[in-house]
C-alpha cells in the first residue's frame, strides 16, 4: 500500500517541477488535475496526522520522563523513612530517626478540597444557570465576561483576600455554626478562631467558583432548542423548563467542570498556606485551627527541607498526582455512565 | 375538553421582522384543521401563536386575539404555562428527552403538574402509548431512555406525551415528515381517533394527508421574500381541493398535484 502511493507522490513531485511534456495526451493532463486537487490533501492529511501524533508520543515521554524522575527523587527519602509513609501523621523528615507519612496531609488535601466543592459547586451551577437562562440579555453578555476573567485570576489573589479579608471576618460565621449546628460533629469547637479548615475551604470554593461557572454556563447554553422547546410544550415553569431539559443536558459537563475545580483546589499551595495554620492532625472539627494539604506543605517546606526532606516532600507530591488520577478517572466513569444511558 | 380556536386580526413578529399579517380564523373543536402552503409562508408561526410558543423566542411578539372558547389567551391575566398545558404540541422533528425513560418521557406533563400516585402514572403511560400507537414496540423497555428509539417511534412517543395530559387541543407541526408510510399510516389513523376528543390543527406539506386527515383546510402564502404571510383562504377540505375560491389555493394545488 505505502510503496505505490510514495511512489505517485515522487512522480507528481517531477511533473510539477517539469513542465509536462508536449507528447503528453490531455488525457493523462486531465487525470493529474485531478490528482493535484487531491494530493495535496492528502499529504497535508499526512503532515497533520504526524503533527498530532508526534506531539502526542513527545507529551507522553515528558509525562514519564517526569514521574521517573520524580520516583527516582523520592525512593531514598522512603527508603530512610523510619515509620509507614502511609499512616504516618507526623512530618519530620530530616530528623534523626527520619520519619513522616502523608495521612493527615492528604486527610487535610481531601477535606478542604471537597468542603470547597460542596460550597462552591451549587454556587457555581446556580451562576452559570442565571447568566444563561434567567438574566435579561443586556447584562448576560458582561456577566459571563466577568466570571471567565475571574476563572484566570492567579490564586495568590485569592489568598491574600482570605488572609486579609476573610480570615478576620470568618470569625462570626464560624460562632454561628459552632453555637446552633455545635452538635455536629464537623462545626465542634474549642473556641472561635479565623485561620481554620474552613476558612481554608471557603477560600478555595470561591477560586474555583468562576471556574465551574464558567464551563457550566458554557455547556447550559448550548442545550438544544428542541429541548427546551420540548419542556415548555409540557406547560414546564421555567425552573421546571431548566430541570427537565438543561440539567439533564448539562450534566456530564458540570462534572467535568467540578473534576476542574477539584483539582484546581486540591492542586492550591499558596492560597492555602496562607490562610492555614499548619499543623499534622486528622481532624474533623473544621471550626479549629491545624491541618494541613500536601501542597501548601510542599510549599511551605521546600525551602527549608534537606536531602531526605525534599525526597519526602516530592513523594508527598506523587500520592496527590495519584489523587487527582483516581478522581479523573472516577468522573470520567460518571460521565460515560450518564452518556451510556442517554444513548 | 375539545375547545375552539378563534383568531382575530392576528399579526405576528420575529423582533421587527413582520412573519405573519392579518390572521382571522375559526378552528372548530373535535375536527381536524390542516395548514397547507409553501415554505417560510408562516404556518408554523401561526400554529405556534395558538399555545403561546410564540414568545419564547427573544424578541417575538403577537398583536390581536387569539381565543378559546371565546377567551383571548393573550390577556396580560393568563398564565401561559397554562396555556401549554391545556393546548398540546408535537414538533416536526422528534424532541422527547433523550436521557429520561420512555415512561417518564410520557408522563413528563403530568409529573410537572403535580400527579404523582404510581398506578395512576402507570395506566396514563399505556394508555398514551397505546393510543400513539407505540405501546406493542416499547412496553418490554419501558425503562430506556427515549433517546434510544428509532426517530419514528419517538415521534409517537412525543404524541403520547402530548396526549397523556389529555389536552383540549392538539397541535401538530408536521408530525409525518420524518415518518415512514406505515408510520405515516398510524398516526393518520390516529388523528381520525383523537378528533372524537381534541381539537387538532395540523400543518402538513402533504396535500394528500390534508386531504385525507382535515375536515377543513386552510391555505398560508406570501407575496414575496421578506413580505408578511397570509391565511389566503379556510374552507372545507373537499371545497379546498376541488373548487377554492381563490386563484393561488388553486395554483398551488394543482402545481403539487398536476
Ligand atoms: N426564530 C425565528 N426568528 C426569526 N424569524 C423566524 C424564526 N422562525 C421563523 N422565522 C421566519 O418567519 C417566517 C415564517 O416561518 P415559519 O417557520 O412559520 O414558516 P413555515 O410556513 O412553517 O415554513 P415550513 O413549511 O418551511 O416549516 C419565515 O420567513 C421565517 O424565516
Ligand atoms: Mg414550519
Amino acid at each position: 500500500m505505502d510503496e505505490p502511493e510514495s511512489a505517485k507522490i515522487s512522480m507528481t513531485r517531477s511533473s510539477e517541477a517539469v513542465p509536462s511534456p508536449a507528447g503528453q495526451p490531455p488525457k493523462t493532463n486531465g487525470a493529474q488535475s485531478k490528482d493535484m486537487r487531491g494530493r495535496p490533501r492528502r499529504r497535508a492529511d499526512a503532515i497533520f496526522r504526524m503533527l498530532v501524533q508526534g506531539s502526542g508520543v513527545v507529551l507522553l515521554v515528558i509525562m514519564a520522563a517526569i514521574a521517573v524522575f520524580l520516583i527516582l527523587q523520592a525512593i531514598p527519602a522512603l527508603k530512610a523513612d523510619t515509620t509507614n509513609f502511609l499512616t504516618t501523621l507526623n512530618w519530620a523528615p530530616d530528623s534523626t530517626p527520619s520519619s513522616f507519612g502523608i495521612a493527615a496531609l492528604a486527610f487535610g488535601s481531601l477535606l478542604t478540597s471537597l468542603l470547597a466543592l460542596v460550597m462552591s459547586v451549587p454556587v457555581a451551577v446556580g451562576v452559570a444557570l442565571a447568566i444563561s437562562h434567567y438574566a435579561p440579555r443586556w447584562l448576560a453578555g458582561p456577566l459571563a465576561y466577568v466570571v471567565d476573567l475571574l476563572a484566570a485570576v492567579p490564586s495568590v489573589v485569592f489568598g491574600l483576600w482570605g488572609l486579609i479579608y476573610l480570615v478576620p471576618s470568618i470569625i462570626g460565621p464560624s460562632k454561628f455554626l459552632s453555637t446552633y449546628f455545635g452538635f455536629i460533629p464537623l462545626f465542634e469547637t474549642n473556641g472561635t478562631y479565623g485561620k481554620s479548615v474552613f476558612a481554608a475551604s471557603v477560600v478555595l470554593a470561591v477560586m474555583i467558583i468562576p471556574i465551574i461557572a464558567a464551563i457550566s454556563r458554557e455547556i447550559f447554553v448550548q442545550t438544544p432548542r428542541d429541548h427546551i422547546e420540548a419542556a415548555w410544550a409540557i406547560g414546564a415553569t421555567k425552573w421546571e423548563m431548566v430541570r427537565t431539559a438543561i440539567l439533564p443536558y448539562g450534566r456530564s459537563g458540570v462534572v467535568s467542570a467540578t473534576v476542574l475545580g477539584f483539582g484546581r483546589a486540591i492542586g492550591e499551595t499558596i492560597a492555602v498556606a496562607l490562610v492555614l495554620s499548619a499543623n499534622y492532625e486528622i481532624s474533623l472539627h473544621i471550626l479549629q485551627p491545624g491541618g494541613n494539604t500536601i501542597a501548601a506543605n510542599i510549599a511551605n517546606r521546600y525551602g527549608e527541607a534537606g536531602g531526605i526532606g525534599r525526597g519526602a516532600l516530592i513523594a508527598s507530591g506523587l500520592v496527590l498526582f495519584v489523587i487527582t488520577l483516581i478522581v479523573n478517572f472516577g468522573a470520567r466513569a460518571i460521565v460515560r455512565r450518564g452518556e451510556r444511558e442517554g444513548a | 375538553m375539545a375547545k375552539s380556536i378563534q383568531m382575530k386580526n392576528v399579526d405576528i413578529y420575529y423582533g421587527k421582522f413582520h412573519a405573519v399579517q392579518d390572521v382571522n380564523l375559526s378552528v372548530p373543536p373535535r375536527a381536524v384543521t390542516a395548514f397547507i402552503g409553501p415554505s417560510g409562508c408562516g404556518k408554523s408561526t401561526v400554529l405556534r401563536t395558538m399555545n403561546r410558543m410564540h414568545e419564547v423566542i427573544p424578541g417575538a411578539r403577537v398583536e390581536g386575539r387569539v381565543e378559546l372558547d371565546g377567551e383571548d389567551i393573550y390577556r396580560p391575566a393568563v398564565d401561559p404555562v397554562e396555556v401549554r398545558r391545556a393546548v398540546g404540541m408535537v414538533f416536526q422533528r422528534p424532541n422527547p428527552f433523550p436521557t429520561m425513560s420512555i415512561r417518564d418521557n410520557v408522563v413528563a406533563g403530568l409529573k410537572l403538574q403535580g400527579v404523582r400516585n404510581k398506578s395512576h402514572l402507570e395506566e396514563v403511560t399505556e394508555r398514551s402509548l397505546r393510543g400513539a400507537n407505540l405501546w406493542n414496540e416499547v412496553k418490554d423497555r419501558l425503562g430506556r431512555p427515549g433517546g434510544s428509539l428509532s426517530g419514528g417511534q419517538q415521534q409517537r412517543l412525543c404524541i403520547a406525551r402530548a396526549i397523556a395530559v389529555q389536552p383540549e387541543i392538539l397541535l401538530m407541526d408536521e408530525p409525518c415528515s420524518a415518518l415512514d408510510p406505515i408510520s405515516t399510516l398510524a398516526i393518520e389513523e390516529l388523528m381520525g381517533e383523537l378528533k372524537k376528543d381534541y381539537t387538532i390543527v395540523i400543518v402538513t406539506h402533504n396535500m394528500q394527508q390534508a386531504a385525507r386527515v382535515s375536515d377543513q383546510t386552510g391555505f398560508f402564502n406570501l407575496k414575496a421574500a421578506g413580505q408578511p404571510g397570509r391565511l389566503i383562504e379556510l374552507d372545507n377540505t373537499e371545497k379546498i381541493f376541488s373548487n377554492p375560491t381563490e386563484k393561488a389555493t388553486e395554483d398551488y394545488i394543482s402545481g403539487r398535484f398536476g
